[in-house]
């Protein structure tokens, strides 16, 4: 099922939560909404599922506009960040839940609803559980039951809202596997809400980015990593440096120092440096670098972490270096990024070195 | 080796041993002395009251105790208590339902009033609850007379009755019920909703499962005062004999005509309904408390 997401916009007592959204999502894709808490991207999902109105434009599933059905209309299979099972049913009864309410006419026989739970249990890998109660499960445990009962009635498209925002660490990668898996077997079109970059680059197959109401990015994890075409996507996802930088005669200068970094086609006028720590060169001496004095450093797992104050008015950054250095705070460490990015001061891109 | 162990076991012993307290623990004597006081006073408020009236009910034998409780005025009184109970209780439970569910699921203007409106009848003294029916329905006022055209008595009837009743008990399920829903937020609701379910599939299979333990509870506090209310009662009820009396009010008749061992013998069983409606109150909680406390 193809989702079309038409200039949607939604404010919550006049207070504008998304603003002009627009997105295609192909049948039988893997989708992330990622961005920070406040960015709207679980509006843009209960949206979609119809558990909230559009204050403008419109959603269409395949061709037609599902913008005026209600949730029961839309077919939808939703789970939730606390799982929202019920908790007085087993959980065979949560599973047949979606298939016991249907009209007469298209409700299975009790047995059949009861088959059909068993199976999803298999699906979800938990059968033998079927007559335990929620509270009788761990919390991953628990979210499978409800991707299950979501998955019971036969949805057009799976949402997820921050499926995994409740459970630790180490389940959560299990799970994350094992979502992906149920995914490539189930074809289902899945949007999943996420506030983790790692779970959105490592399991979707675009991740759209969010930022106040606003689509910033929608791109694989390759496009968004490597190409963000914004200083908040370069900012949120994974590590980033910036320095307020200038451009004159096609050179990058900070302050009265040249960085060695040719500026390309981008406009004079003052700009921001973009790189990664870890994506940097260390120069000898400097003709053309970026110098600084070390203020701490740290262990950070394979690498160590340097944070160096840049320039006049000690411009902090942060640079990762081998961990078998050992660099004394207070010394001088110079180097050039080997793939950097400006900005202008506000937003627009201007100019761009790519790996 | 032994020496050593010897000696470290020396200057434990040696140490003088201050024992662990729990910070926030009073010291044994104000604990047994604050447990004292409070027991004092229950057993001089609460419990002397109590075996009072039984003992003053039973004074003349238990015979006598039951012959005046089924005596024609007193069952009179026990029936319509019945009815009475019977009529608010399911009334409050439909109206404190649909009060807790607004409040706690949507939100509106005027929030705030409702639920300020709801804890009146808690604030107001029952009497003058029964004032405002006698002022709203009273030979004096414009329904009053328009109703009785109609051939309906509320006043000094069982209408009027019920209505002080259903007022005086009215916040007692929405009170218990609100907190509990707001605590429960939508979540649940929406899980329904989103596997088609129907508004009345969601409340009857979700949303009431999640409330029933408060909702019991709330329906046996209610019940309780709705068979012991007297002054809203008393006010509308014009004490017609073997009509609009209910028990306590029966219990105050039977007192004024000096009828001790009748007045008392009527009000033990309303002391026992008390006792009943607190074992099961225990009970309630014991089990909402378990179920309750499984939820996460």
């Amino acid at each position: 099922m193809d989702l079309r997401v038409n200039s949607i916009d939604k404010s919550f007592s006049g207070v504008a939560a998304l603003d002009n959204v627009s997105l295609d999502i192909h049948s039988g894709e893997l989708i992330a909404l990622l961005g920070p808490s406040g960015s709207g991207k679980t509006t843009l999902l209960r949206l979609i599922a119809g558990l909230d109105f559009p204050t403008g434009g419109a959603i269409h599933f395949g061709n037609e506009d599902a913008s005026a059905k209600s949730v029961q209309e839309r077919n939808v299979g939703f789970v939730f960040q606390h799982y929202a099972l019920f908790r007085h049913m087993t959980v065979a009864d949560n599973i047949g839940f979606g298939l016991k309410v249907r009209p007469a006419a298209t409700r299975p026989p009790k047995t059949e609803i009861r088959r059909r739970a068993l199976e999803l249990l298999d699906l979800v890998q938990l059968s033998g559980l079927e007559n335990r109660y929620p509270n009788q499960l761990s919390g991953g445990q628990r979210q499978r039951v409800a991707l299950a009962r979501a998955l019971a009635i036969e949805p057009r498209v799976l949402l997820l809202d921050e499926p995994f925002g409740a459970l630790d660490a180490q389940v959560r990668r299990d799970l994350r596997r094992w979502l992906r898996e149920i995914h490539d077997r189930t074809g289902h079109t899945t949007v999943f809400v996420t506030h983790d970059q790692e779970e959105a680059l490592e399991l979707a197959d675009r991740v759209v980015v969010m930022s106040k109401g606003r689509i910033e990015q929608v791109g694989s994890a390759d496009d968004i990593y490597d190409t963000p075409n914004s200083p908040f996507v370069y900012g949120f996802i994974g590590e980033s440096s910036r320095l307020p930088v200038r451009v004159e005669d096609g050179q990058i200068w900070l302050e009265d120092r040249l960085l060695g970094l040719e500026a390309g086609h981008a406009p004079a006028g003052p700009a921001q440096l973009f790189f990664r720590p870890h994506d940097i060169e260390e120069l000898e001496g400097c003709g053309g670098c970026i110098a600084g004095t070390v203020t701490t450093s740290r262990r950070v797992e394979a690498k160590r972490r340097v944070e160096l104050a840049v320039g006049g008015p000690g411009h902090r950054i942060e640079i990762e270096v081998p961990a078998e250095r050992s660099i004394p705070d207070g010394g001088r460490i110079a180097f050039r990024p080997n793939s950097w990015k400006l900005f202008r001061p506000i937003e627009a891109r201007i100019g761009a070195k790519l790996p | 080796m032994a020496d050593s162990s010897l000696a470290l076991q020396g200057s434990f012993a040696a140490t003088p041993q201050t024992p662990f307290r729990d910070p926030t623990a009073e010291s044994p004597v104000a604990k047994w002395t604050l447990i004292s006081i409070a027991i004092a006073f229950l057993a001089l408020i609460l419990f002397m009251p109590l075996v009072a009236v039984f003992s003053e009910a039973l004074r003349r034998g238990w015979q006598v105790a039951l012959a005046s409780i089924v005596e024609a005025d007193a069952v009179a009184a026990m029936q319509l208590t019945l009815i009475v109970a019977v009529i608010a209780v399911p009334l409050n439970l439909v109206f404190g339902v649909a009060a807790a569910w607004s409040i706690a699921k949507f939100e509106f203007k005027g929030k705030a009033f409702l639920i300020t409106l709801i804890d009146l009848p808690f604030s107001v003294s029952p009497v003058i609850a029964g004032l405002v029916y006698i002022l709203l329905f009273g030979a004096g006022s414009y329904l009053g007379p328009v109703l009785n055209s109609w051939g309906l008595q509320i006043l000094f009837a069982v209408p009027g009755v019920v209505l002080a009743t259903i007022f005086v008990t009215f916040p007692f399920i929405a009170r218990e019920l609100i907190p509990l829903m707001q605590d429960q937020g939508t979540g649940d609701e929406e899980a329904a909703i989103s596997l088609g379910a129907n508004g009345w599939q969601t409340f009857w299979n979700v949303t009431l499962p999640n409330i029933k333990w408060g909702l019991l509870y709330g329906v046996l506090l209610c019940n309780a005062r709705a068979m012991g209310e007297f002054g809203a009662v008393s006010v509308v009820s014009g004490r017609l004999r073997g009509e609009t009396i209910t028990m306590p009010l029966q219990v105050e008749i039977l007192y004024n005509e000096y009828n001790f061992v009748a007045a008392f013998a009527v009000a033990s069983l309303l002391a026992l309904l008390a006792l009943v409606t607190l074992v099961l109150k225990t009970v309630l909680e014991r089990v909402y408390g378990r179920d309750h406390g499984a939820r996460h």
